[in-house]
């Protein structure tokens, strides 16, 4: 046979460009982050006190040992947990759209942080607490809900083993959403000697974040985004529709459930830590994709990335444009993602 | 469990009494069919005789009463990898995903043949690029799948088919919204294939003037019913078309296995 012209690379290959640039976004979003803030210190010097603190690095960075406590015990952790948030978010929003086969999917357009919402209020007001001990049942509580959040608009859009329009999941999800925060508004009526710290849970926001918020969402981040990647190639088969996904050896729906429980998982436990941030799930993939192209194989790791970057980056920008006040993060993403949501809706109307 | 697909051999495919039930009404009936390894057998009928529906149950998308078996084997007992492995379907209207290149979408078809996590190995790099190549399609490879005109489209999803290296190769109705000159280019296409690679071939077709040059046998589908079953020679005649469709034809016979077909408009 002749030697074949192909160039047996393509696109469903993440390649090395396109992972080096995630990295670098993330590695610049995490400086930027570092070292922005109310007490300025040189960048130079921040960089240098982060390397002193990687193994087997020593630099000295002169910083006073307030301002260390300042860069490693109060922004550090903050953006750390900005950067782990935005990857699950981002993460979960590129799954969810590959299993519903939906541009529009994002965990909080789907209903999904209403539903974790809601479990997360039951729980405290349950206390739940004391049953499990040492613990802390909220976000399990919270996954819970995040599931059958996203069972129920799931369900709703299907008819008969067919996935509705697009516009279908995201309307399913609205219903979902509201109707689960109705619930979630009633329970914490009853229960108004929790109410803050149920709004505390539900506002919850980056600025409160230590090492222990880090430490809490580090497992399911790892799990969750190995979850999420091992999948990739099953959700490129799972592109071309249920039916012909059949044909080609994959189970459809084992395939469609293992995914949104993971994704689920995912975006739970980023609600769990950081509140209700909307549409960083649909920015961030969607532009992946429009950079790198449509396969998994791609769009999956890189929104991991570039999600974290990315959150990390509007945490920056919640905290300096009204300074010293800050802005919620989720006003800075849904500002930047609701014009985006209404480009790609309008895109699928009109093919 | 061992393949026959590993030996290369011919699979044949049977229906044995096979019902389908669609929304309570009854779309194939009791239909006993053959089709020998190796062999083409082109399925036609008018709209709604099932012929869809026959090929969906073959594939494993429709359930069916009955036994329709790929080899030695039941379909049924297959499991969804291995049927896939033993048959590759071009379907009527295949989902394109957006943003997908022609590689990228040809190499699904190794799918079967990889682990769970659907990872591509080299050898389906490889196996992926022969076959476009095979298909004239290498410049094509970084197009968009969705960017390409009907014939492009079409010739890149039977190349996702051939990528599956399975010896039965089912199309449902491949050549529907191609001009004649496309058309010809896929049937030609799948006859040199099929030759190639000794590839039992079932294939739904509606166009009448085109399905007498490309099939050792043709069935008629009527209502659920196989009416007629033989070469196109003994079928394409101007009575069982006149009977099943309603319509005047001429024939004209080259050999038993090529018949072309032409229309005359009837008198009111």
């Amino acid at each position: 046979m002749i030697a074949s012209r192909t160039p047996e690379r393509s696109g469903s290959r993440l390649g090395a460009a396109w992972l080096l640039s995630g990295i670098g976004a993330v590695l610049v979003a995490g400086v930027v982050g570092v070292a922005t803030g109310p007490v300025s210190i040189p960048i130079g010097q921040v960089i240098r006190e982060l390397l002193d603190r990687l193994p087997l690095i020593a630099v000295d960075s002169s910083l006073s040992t307030t301002e260390q406590a300042i860069v490693w015990d109060i922004r550090a952790p903050r953006v750390v947990l900005g950067l782990l948030v935005g990857a699950l978010l981002a993460g979960s929003g590129a799954a969810y759209q590959g299993v519903f086969r939906n541009p529009l999917a994002d965990p909080y357009l789907l209903g999904i942080a209403a539903g974790a919402g809601l479990g997360a209020t039951i729980a405290i007001v349950t206390e739940l607490r004391d049953v499990f001990g040492f613990i802390n049942p909220v976000p399990f509580a919270a996954f819970a809900g995040a599931l059958l959040a996203v069972t129920a608009a799931g369900t709703l859009s299907v008819r008969r083993g067919r996935i509705g329009s697009p516009a279908t999941l995201i309307l399913a999800g609205v219903a979902v959403a509201n109707f689960f925060t109705a619930i979630q508004t009633f329970v914490q009526q009853q229960n108004s000697e929790t109410l803050q710290q149920v709004f505390a849970w539900i506002l919850g926001r980056l600025s409160t974040a230590g090492w222990g918020e880090v430490r809490l969402l580090l497992p399911y981040a790892v799990l969750c985004s190995l979850g999420m990647l091992l999948s990739v190639g099953a959700l490129d088969v799972l592109a071309v529709g249920d039916e012909e996904a059949s044909t080609l050896g994959l189970n459809p729906r084992a395939t469609r459930r293992v995914v949104l429980v993971v994704a689920s998982l995912a975006a739970a436990a980023a609600v769990a830590v950081s509140g209700l941030i909307g549409f960083v799930g649909l920015v961030v993939p969607h532009a992946v994709r429009m950079m790198a192209g449509a396969s998994h194989r791609r769009v999956l790791p890189l929104s991991l990335l570039f999600g974290g970057a990315f959150l990390a980056l509007a945490d920056v920008a919640a905290r300096t444009i009204q300074a010293p006040a800050e802005l919620p993060i989720g006003v800075i993403t849904a500002f930047i993602g609701a014009p985006f949501f209404l480009l790609i809706l309008r895109r699928q109307l009109t093919s | 469990m061992t393949s026959p697909t590993d030996s290369g051999a011919p699979l044949d495919v049977r229906w044995s009494g096979v019902s389908v039930d669609l929304g309570g009404r009854q779309v194939v009936d009791d239909l006993d069919l053959l089709v020998e390894g190796g062999s083409w057998t082109t399925i036609i009928g008018p709209n709604g005789a099932g012929k869809t529906t026959l090929l969906r149950a073959l594939s494993g998308t429709a359930p069916y009463r009955g036994t329709i078996t790929i080899g030695p084997d039941e379909g049924v007992g297959l499991g969804r990898r291995e049927r896939a492995r033993r048959l590759a379907v071009v379907p009527q209207h295949p989902v394109i995903p957006p943003g997908l290149d022609v590689f990228d979408y040809a190499l699904l078809g190794r799918s079967p043949h990889q682990g769970v996590r659907f990872a591509a190995s080299e050898d389906d790099r490889r196996r992926t690029s022969a076959v476009l190549e095979r298909l004239g399609l290498t410049d094509f490879a970084h197009r968009f799948v969705d960017s390409l005109s009907g014939g492009e489209r079409q010739r890149v999803v039977v190349a996702r088919a051939l990528v599956q290296d399975a010896p039965v190769l089912v199309l449902d109705e491949p050549t529907s919204f191609l001009d004649l000159g496309h058309q010809m280019d896929v049937l030609e296409l799948i006859a040199e294939l099929r030759a190639e690679r000794s590839l039992t071939v079932v294939c739904t077709l509606h166009d009448l003037t085109v399905v007498g040059q490309f099939a050792d046998r043709i069935a008629v589908l009527d209502d659920g019913h196989l009416a007629e079953h033989g070469t196109p020679g003994e079928v394409l005649t101007p009575s069982v078309i006149s009977r099943y469709w309603g319509v005047d034809v001429r024939t004209e016979i080259h050999d038993d296995t090529s018949v072309s077909v032409s229309v005359r408009r009837r008198e009111r």
